[in-house]
């Protein structure tokens, strides 16, 4: 019995003539915190709904706690607990109903436990889910999903749209799940300071592919921020080995490159540079890099 | 325990936590025997992984500043006084090293920098 509990393989996914999902590869090993990350309609939410059994695969396949979410949705879907983008929930509800009304269908349910999650985000039994502000239809949601003690946590933007009170208590609710043994956590999230600090594992999608795909400790250990200061100024910078980005000028220009960290001393020596400052870039840094900076061919202008 | 994570320092995490740990223990804020809070309540109150958090106390108790009470919890080592001698030398020398890679850059020479160590110690006197 694999201990991933989610394996996607050669996932393909398109609407109509739109691909929005191309070739994803993704083992979630058990316990483990990925963090997906990648623009607005990068592809995250439609590879959540492949998880959740909402899309079925076009090719390749998909599977989680080892069966495949569209045959068997009911034993799936009640071991994931899931936040979804728009936090649907049934208006016409008090907070109070809806947790009796979820609890009907989660025999996990742990009745101390949300009460716990109630008190914590200060939450009324008797309010009206239509008269909730955002932050508390997020807890809400959040509550919900995590009262049944899932074994996966699904979390599309958990923190979209929030001030930052209500950010922390979502995030230390989270926080609090994974110190809890064996839970296995995905986020999407805009937010890569949180990204940063919580994620063990993150997965970068661009335009339906995975562009990158590592632990945070290899992300950062194989980035590198480097500013280089040219003898004469430049308007066309020289490349740079694994060059993501290029930004600055006219004489000092800050390159964010990948891989091939070792060569790079040589590399700026040979073009006459000097190293100014060098630095692990953050992961908002390589998120940006990646997305707006184009990947030089060889000895060509570095993009601004 | 007042401990500050910056995602945006350049050092991981894990680590921040266990230099500002052994920082403490080195200039006495963290006291012998001392009670450090539990692997998930500094994750709550820091906003990052457990698991980060697991990683920073056991490199700190492999050092020796730190030791584990079976189920009681985790705790200043005993032994922790002649690290800290150890670890304020350390601490010094790295503030020591990016002050002279400063004054290199400004064509500042190290005896310069010396009487100017020494004007600021009459002053703070």
């Amino acid at each position: 019995m694999s201990a991933n509990v989610v394996e996607i393989q050669g996932l393909d996914r398109r609407f109509g003539k739109r691909t929005a999902l191309e070739g994803i590869d993704l083992a979630v090993h058990k316990g483990v915190v990925l963090g997906l990350v990648g623009a607005n309609g990068a592809g995250k939410t439609t590879l959540i709904k492949h998880i959740l059994g909402l899309l079925k695969a076009q090719t390749g396949t998909v599977r989680v706690f080892g069966l495949d979410p569209v045959r068997h949705p009911a034993e799936v879907l009640g071991r994931i607990g899931y936040l979804s983008e728009n936090r649907e929930l049934p208006e016409w509800m008090r907070v109070g109903e809806l947790l009796r009304y979820t609890q009907a269908f989660y025999p996990a349910w742990d009745t101390h436990y949300a009460q716990d999650l109630l008190t914590l985000f200060e939450l009324n039994r008797g309010q009206k889910i239509k008269t909730l502000s955002r932050g508390q239809r997020a807890q809400t949601a959040l509550l919900i999903a995590l009262a049944y003690r899932p074994d996966l946590l699904l979390l599309d933007e958990p923190s979209s749209g929030l001030d930052p009170v209500v950010r922390r208590d979502i995030l230390s609710a989270i926080i609090r799940t994974v110190a809890d043994e064996g839970r296995t956590v995905v986020f999407s999230s805009h937010l890569l300071d949180e990204v940063e600090r919580v994620a063990d594992v993150v997965v970068m999608i661009h335009e339906g592919r995975t562009v990158l795909k590592d632990s945070l400790d290899a992300i950062k250990a194989t980035h590198i921020r480097l500013t280089v200061r040219f003898p004469q100024p430049l308007t066309s910078p020289p490349s740079l080995p694994g060059v993501l980005s290029c930004t600055g000028g006219p004489q000092e220009w800050t390159y964010v490159c990948h891989n091939g960290l070792k060569d790079l001393q040589q590399e700026v020596d040979a073009v006459h540079g000097l190293v100014v400052d060098s630095a692990v870039p953050t992961l908002d840094e390589i998120f940006v890099s990646r997305a707006k900076g184009h990947t030089s061919p060889e000895g060509s202008l570095c993009d601004r | 325990m007042q401990i500050h994570i910056s995602t945006k320092d350049g050092v991981p995490i894990y680590l921040q936590i266990v230099n500002q740990v052994k920082y403490m223990v080195a200039s006495g804020r963290l006291r012998s025997g001392e009670q450090l809070p539990p692997v998930r309540r500094l994750a709550e109150d820091l906003l990052i992984n457990p698991n980060t958090v697991a990683r920073a106390y056991r490199e700190l108790e492999a050092a020796k500043v730190l030791s584990t009470r079976q189920g009681a919890g985790v705790y200043v080592a005993d032994t922790a006084s002649p690290l800290a001698r150890r670890e304020q030398t350390r601490i010094l020398k790295d503030r020591i090293d990016l002050l002279l890679a400063e004054a290199r850059h400004m064509d500042v020479s190290v005896e310069d920098l010396i009487d100017l160590l020494r004007q600021r110690g009459e002053l703070i006197k």
